[in-house]
């Protein structure tokens, strides 16, 4: 939707080439430039803008199968080595005509594709070293060129060394319907081909057998790219327009896990960091693009890295949090039934009370430390504490925990003494720990398993179903381990 | 079952394979009838993967031809299905288990190119059938490999082919899932279906298989399991005796490569 809108806003800004140079006010403060940049009044900043957007979306969306097939190194490879065609495209017009420039990046792409499957089919070198290898002669091949075309009076004011590193402000017309042409042309085909191209990621050799055109689709979508790091070259830059396609679809491979999602939201992400890109490059008044667009694409990274839902580091490190403090919570709540237990008082009454010195004797620490248990317990709701704090009382939905953990307990103690034939004094250890982790469905599995026993291998009473759920269904938010 | 009519399921005449240079593969004669459950059997390097992989188009054919059902491979590929080794794929890949099922109905896109609703009811019957329907939207790599076998199969159940050709569909699966597998195989095998199974395990080939292949750079013996299956045989195909061939073979191929000796 967003693409189409830029399409519409581009068409009625008329192709303002000559205005090429967004930023050139100088003595603005950042926050004037800010405001300028959100007022979208600017038809050069507008075409930048645009152009950026479409080249974050483009190479988001084609950098998904880029890296679900490893090919990243091909995406580099292929960034680096149009850059000699860029410049003979140049020589050859004598002016930055994009179709030239087009037309001489795909032949330089072509040649070194051509030079690596040669490489690749005739020495035992490995894949990295060819792409390596091709990389960097044809890149360097092209700074010589380049270097060259700078010393010639037609030259100096080409414009050409923006291809290093990309200048998003000095996109013209021209530049961003190419790049719309581009763009649209990546949407339609993997709109279109969505499934054939899953086929190819996922494996190759399966989908030759059913028939699929294998070689043409990975031609397809290999021209598609081609065709993505060319127009984006200007916007972003030789040396770092691969990681416009591995950036945005690495961060997005941390997220998801199905094809479309990923697709989707690494196009997204490309359109984001391309846009902050920009807007960076603004700010700083014409700072470079590439850099700015790949530092955006690379704090998304981190953060999807630090926080995402699933595998996020800060993520397990606050769930594995969070589960010690329900297994300590639960551990306390043990422990006072425990106490009642030895009174001859357990699931008699709700109405009896713990002191804290029989709970911190039961679970062998200081009174201090059960006073910080208790207060937790409290927290959640679970307990709750006479007036002068010294005795304790379950809630009706901690006795129910409490019933629940024991029970888990002893279960698991009687399973292992069964079915797994451990002895009786060896499983207690294994006990504190799967009681947190059992599921309702695995307990009632335990249960129906050992044919609803009624005591532990120690002789102590199982509580029993009803006196678990008879209270009513009231668990911790989270549920009794069963995540 | 076998019917002198019906040209073979399949079929290889002087097949040469070379992988890497060396031969793997070396004139090989086979023909399997229609309606067979069949075992292909041999030692590590025997060329076992490298036959299937061959006869599906997978791997250049040095020399000979392959044909199923009587014809090439390109007029009847909707007949043939193809069960490639666990390890060929990337079970990270963020698909899920019915999306991977569902690649078996890739072969019959129209030209919008999306599998429809009967797609899906196939696919969802398939997984029905190897028990595991319940995964259906888990990413794959959550599976055990029990289990990612029964999504190939049910994979290629979905494909609604004549003919399988299975590499090391036993491979790392658990007893029950083997169990599972090859009551489907036999279950196969009854619908009139054709199966060519590469096998490692020959303490079970005798009961799972009604024919044997042995397979040694070429085949040493092809027939009914209670022909084939015999001492003789057995060492033939795995006590080496054919090395002599095979550097002999891959010194002839060097030679022609222009690599000096």
């Amino acid at each position: 939707m967003r693409f189409l809108i830029l399409i519409a806003l581009l068409l009625l800004t008329e192709g303002s080439a000559n205005a090429s140079r967004i930023g050139d006010v100088g003595e603005v403060d950042a926050w004037g430039q800010a405001v300028r940049f959100f007022s979208f009044q600017d038809a050069s900043l507008r075409l930048a803008l645009a152009g950026a957007l479409l080249v974050g979306l483009n190479c988001g969306l084609l950098g998904g199968y880029v890296v679900v097939r490893r090919m990243a190194l091909v995406g580099d490879m292929l960034s680096h080595a149009v850059l000699p065609g860029i410049v003979l495209g140049f020589l050859w017009a004598q002016t930055k005509d994009p179709v030239a420039i087009l037309i001489g990046a795909l032949l330089a792409g072509a040649a070194a594709t051509g030079v690596s499957s040669l490489l690749a089919r005739t020495t035992r070198l490995k894949p990295d070293a060819i792409q390596g290898l091709v990389l960097a002669s044809f890149y360097g091949v092209g700074i010589c060129l380049l270097g060259l075309v700078q010393n010639l009076p037609t030259g100096a004011k080409s414009g050409l060394d923006k291809f290093l590193f990309g200048q998003a402000a000095g996109l013209s017309g021209n530049d961003v319907m190419m790049m719309a042409v581009a763009t649209g042309l990546s949407l339609v085909l993997v709109g279109w081909l969505y499934h054939d191209l899953l086929a190819l990621s996922f494996h190759r050799g399966f989908g030759q057998t059913l028939g699929l055109k294998m070689g043409l689709l990975h031609g397809v979508i290999m021209l598609l790219t081609a065709f993505a790091i060319i127009v984006a070259m200007q916007a972003v830059g030789v040396v770092l327009v691969s990681a416009m396609l591995i950036i945005p679809a690495a961060t997005a491979y941390l997220l998801t896990d199905r094809m479309h999602r990923l697709l989707g939201l690494s196009a997204v992400l490309g359109m984001a960091a391309a846009g902050v890109g920009a807007f960076g490059s603004f700010l700083g008044n014409n700072l470079p693009t590439g850099p700015l667009m790949v530092l955006a694409g690379a704090l998304f990274f981190a953060a999807a890295f630090l926080f995402s839902p699933r595998h996020g580091w800060v993520t397990r490190v606050l769930r594995q949090r969070r589960r010690r403090a329900r297994a300590e919570r639960e551990n306390t709540l043990k422990a006072m039934h425990r106490v009642l237990e030895d009174h001859g008082l357990a699931g008699v009454s709700v109405r009896e009370g713990v002191t804290l010195a029989e709970l911190s004797a039961q679970r062998r620490e200081s009174v201090g430390e059960s006073g910080e248990r208790v207060r937790d317990l409290v927290r959640a709701g679970l307990a709750t504490v006479s007036q002068d704090g010294h005795i304790l009382f379950f809630t009706p939905a901690g006795e129910q925990r409490a019933r629940a953990i024991v029970r888990n307990h002893r279960l698991w103690e009687l399973y292992l003494t069964h079915a797994a034939s451990f002895s009786p004094d060896h499983v207690h250890d294994q006990a504190e720990e799967i009681e947190h982790v059992l599921g309702e469905e695995t307990v009632r599995q335990l249960s129906r398993r050992l044919d609803f026993p009624e005591v532990d291998p120690h002789g102590r009473p199982i509580p029993t179903v009803d006196a678990i759920h008879g209270v009513g269904a009231a668990t911790e938010k989270g549920g009794l381990g069963y995540q | 079952m076998t019917n002198n009519e019906m040209p073979p399921a399949l079929e290889l005449h002087d097949v040469s394979v070379s992988y890497h240079k060396k031969p793997v593969l070396y004139g090989v004669d086979m023909a399997l009838p229609a309606g067979s459950l069949a075992g292909l059997i041999g030692p590590n390097g025997a060329g076992k993967s490298t036959l299937i992989k061959a006869a599906m188009g997978l791997l250049p054919v040095h020399s000979g031809w392959v044909k199923f059902f009587g014809e090439p491979l390109e007029g009847v590929r909707k007949r043939v299905g193809y069960v490639p080794q666990r390890e060929e794929v990337d079970w990270d890949f963020p698909v899920s288990v019915m999306d991977v099922v569902l690649m078996g109905r890739y072969g019959h896109l129209g030209w919008l190119r999306r599998p429809g609703k009967a797609d899906r009811r196939v696919a969802e019957e398939s997984l029905e059938k190897v028990g595991m329907l319940p995964f259906r939207d888990r990413q794959i790599s959550n599976l055990s490999g029990g289990q990612q076998q029964r999504v190939f199969l049910a994979r290629a159940l979905a494909q609604d082919s004549d003919l399988y050709l299975m590499d090391e569909p036993f491979a790392g699966v658990d007893a029950a899932t083997e169990k599972a597998i090859i009551t489907l195989l036999k279950e196969w095998r009854e619908k009139g279906k054709t199966i060519l199974v590469v096998h490692h395990d020959l303490t079970t080939a005798r009961d799972y298989y009604d024919r044997l292949v042995l397979l040694n750079m070429r085949v040493v013996a092809s027939g009914p399991t209670a022909d084939v299956f015999t001492m003789e045989l057995l060492q033939k195909t795995y006590g080496g005796r054919l090395t002599i061939l095979s550097d002999v073979a891959a010194e002839a191929q060097r030679a022609e490569d222009g690599v000096k000796i």
